[in-house]
């Protein structure tokens, strides 16, 4: 993405600040995504990498600070008003509804109805057999509660979710932390596929060289805070991982 | 990950007994089955035990089974509410006191109020009680999901200050006293041998009930062929398809073969100009109207959990209430309408349990939050939330109006009774952790 600066930016996150009782979650980051990009987001646990995406998601809303989309000031109070702007999340927990089936998960919250406005079970069913076939062709256990599936399992019904309505704004919270080798492989090419699509992908992960090969930026944050953004062609594991650690960014502080 | 060689060496595919294969084939859930087994136990055993005692067994015979009938209605349409309630993790121990205020209000409203503006008698007297009684049961509902929902106020403390409040503003309104009578066509809806359908009524509800079983079967087994979902044996079908129709046609058999009692036919014969033959004339009772009134509700209800939207929600939020926020549904919402719900529900009900009583009295409803939690309980409502079914309720509230006909039947005195219904409860809880655990 050498031009990117040239574009409008898909999301811009400025000044964010967010707080639990005293503690400073998040504590004035800015960020911005452009379409076809992937962003990384690192840091240690409890850094304020699930909180601060979770704000763009509309879980939870910012003390202060400002989110714009596509040029224009956005506001995200809720979940449903993040879906209005094309954003759809993949939660570190999931956010499954264990009693329900795969195909239940998928479409919650924008159910396919009939004529009559009864839920077409069916039709849901048929639609995620199709989208699951793409993402994990080893799923088979579409009729039973998400409860007895496997992590992996579980985890290819989120992302299914997420990929199956058009998002134009993804955000990936550690979308493979429970996926095999092979799986995991197969996120990684849909990760590929959807940016060539023009989509722009916040992804959180703690595998540096996974980070690597799949962001064109990698933001790090330490105790709420934004460390530093960097392409990833400018800095080496070992940077990524001192500014992890140290906190500090040693390319700045060489300068 | 699965190809880790096992060392037990278990073959996958072992032998299934006849047993599990019939159950397979037919997809006929256990927990029914065993629901079904306890109320036949309860049924046989009060029968035996009366039998032995009195040298008459009483709870076997259609006047019994009848009544039970009319009895279970009220409980039964609480408990379909009390399905939603407990399926998103809440409770409600306030519907015996709402029932109890709900039949006040109902009461003041046709024999104080509207008699005066109206004159005694007339005929939308019952359509604007029954409407009036509803609309505050379900107002009632809203503002106990309201506390819970938008003020954070856990719904077992509010229900419980509800079961006081609306008691004591029930007996305030009416000062104590008893309210009556109610009027004439508002009784009907309480049952009693006007109050049902006749052998003519029923048969029609019979057949009607019959042509949805096959049609239900027929549509099932064209939606599975759209889908490529496995069908079932044909067998299997042609067994279901028996089955439901008998249960069907031999309910109608029993309803019909309650005759209205003496008394009532000559009366009756009289006012009509009838002609008593030889041999007595035979009047059918036929499903009484409560009856009639839980059926239409369950099957409401049903609907309204498996095809809507709104049932979708609700075992969504039961199961994960965060991951349904963040689906972005109005989980504080649909907790004010889910309470609204059983507020409406409880208005009915409270329709069913003053018109049978023919008066309202402030203790009406006194512990029927009890049996209508158990019901849904021993439905297979599970605490935990997340899982429930209406058809489990209703049968729940017929086992748990059996248990109390039963021991009224038998003369086991209210203290025998209370102590036998809340060990019932208790063990009911045990038996669906034992259940859960199983069939995991
Ligand atoms: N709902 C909440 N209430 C109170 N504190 C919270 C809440 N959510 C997050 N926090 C706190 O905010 C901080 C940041 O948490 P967050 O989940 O964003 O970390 P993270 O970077 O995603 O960590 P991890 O890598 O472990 O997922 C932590 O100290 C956490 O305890
Ligand atoms: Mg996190």
């Amino acid at each position: 993405m050498s031009n990117s600066e040239q574009k409008t930016p898909l999301v811009v996150l400025r000044n964010i600040s967010i707080s639990f009782g005293g503690i400073k979650a998040v504590d004035d980051v800015s960020l911005d995504l452009y379409p076809g990009e992937v962003v990384g987001l690192l840091g240690h646990n409890g850094a304020g990498k699930s909180t601060l995406i979770k704000i763009l998601s509309g879980a939870y809303e910012a003390d202060s600070g400002e989110i714009w989309i596509n040029g224009e000031k956005a506001e995200i109070n809720s979940p449903r008003d993040a879906r209005d702007y094309n954003i759809e999340t993949i939660y570190q927990t999931l956010a499954l509804a264990d009693n329900l089936d795969a195909a239940s998960n998928l479409f919650l919250g924008r159910e396919l109805v009939s004529r009559l406005g009864t839920v077409d079970d069916a039709r849901m069913e048929a639609e995620t057999r199709k989208i699951m076939a793409r993402l994990n062709p080893n799923f088979k256990k579409l009729k039973e509660p998400v409860s007895a599936l496997s992590g992996g399992q579980r985890q290819s019904v989120a992302i299914a979710r997420a990929v199956y309505f058009n998002a134009k704004i993804l955000i990936m919270d550690e979308p493979t932390a429970a996926l095999g080798v092979h799986e995991t492989a197969m996120v990684a090419d849909l990760i590929k596929e959807l940016k060539a699509q023009g989509l722009g992908i916040f992804l959180i992960s703690h595998d540096t060289r996974e980070m690597m090969e799949l962001c064109d930026r990698v933001s790090v944050m330490k105790n709420g805070q934004l460390v530093g953004t960097e392409r990833v062609e400018d800095v080496t594991e070992d940077d990524i991982l001192s500014m992890i650690i140290l906190g500090k960014n040693p390319k700045r502080e060489a300068a | 990950m699965t190809q880790t060689p096992s060392s037990s060496g278990q073959s996958p595919k072992r032998r299934e007994s006849a047993v599990s294969r019939f159950l397979n084939a037919t997809e006929l859930d256990t927990r029914l089955l065993g629901m079904v087994a306890a109320l036949a136990m309860i049924w046989i055993g009060f029968h035996f035990f009366g039998l032995f005692k009195t040298g008459f067994g009483a709870f076997l015979t259609p006047r019994n089974l009848w009544n039970l009938s009319v009895q279970t209605a009220s409980i039964g349409i609480m408990a379909t509410g009390m399905v939603l309630v407990i399926v998103t993790r809440n409770i409600d121990l306030s519907v015996g006191s709402i029932l109890g205020f709900c039949a006040i209000a109902m009461g003041m409203m046709q024999v104080h109020i509207l008699p005066q503006y109206l004159g005694l008698g007339h005929p939308a007297i019952w359509i604007i009680t029954v409407i009036f009684g509803m609309a505050v049961g379900t107002v009632i509902g809203a503002l106990h999901g309201w506390l819970i929902a938008y003020l954070a106020i856990p719904a077992f403390i509010v229900t419980l200050g509800g079961l006081l409040v609306w008691r004591g503003a029930a007996f305030l309104v009416a000062r104590g006293e008893t309210i009556s009578p109610v009027d004439s066509t508002f009784a009907l809806l309480g049952g009693g041998p006007y109050g049902a359908v006749g052998a003519m009524g029923s048969w029609i509800v019979g057949l009607i009930g019959c042509a949805a079983v096959i049609y239900m079967i027929i549509a099932g087994r064209r939606k599975r062929k759209t889908f490529g979902i496995p069908q079932r044996p044909v067998w299997a079908e042609y067994f279901l398809s028996a089955l439901g129709c008998g249960v069907i046609v031999g309910a109608v058999l029993l309803v019909n073969s309650y005759y209205w009692p003496r008394g009532i036919v000559r009366a009756y014969a009289a006012e009509n100009n009838i002609e008593i033959p030889e041999g007595g004339l035979f009047i059918s009772h036929g499903f009484a109207i409560p009856v009639l009134i839980l059926l239409g509700v369950g099957i409401g209800m049903t609907i309204l959990m498996n095809r809507t939207r709104f049932g979708r929600y609700v075992f969504a939020i039961g199961g994960n209430p965060e991951a349904a926020k963040l689906a972005g549904i109005n989980t504080r919402w649909m907790t004010v309408k889910i309470f609204a719900l059983m507020g409406l529900l409880t208005g009915l009900s409270s329709v069913v349990a003053s018109a049978r009583l023919g008066s309202a009295t402030n203790a009406l409803g006194t512990l029927d939050e009890l049996y209508v939690i158990a019901a849904a309980v021993i439905g297979g409502t599970s605490l935990a939330g997340g899982v429930g079914t209406i058809y489990g309720a209703i049968l729940g509230a017929f086992v748990m109006q059996s248990l109390q006909t039963g021991m009224v039947l038998v003369g086991f005195d209210a203290a025998m009774q209370q102590i036998v219904v809340g060990s019932v409860l208790v063990l009911a809880v045990y038996l669906d952790n034992q259940y859960r655990r199983a069939s995991k």
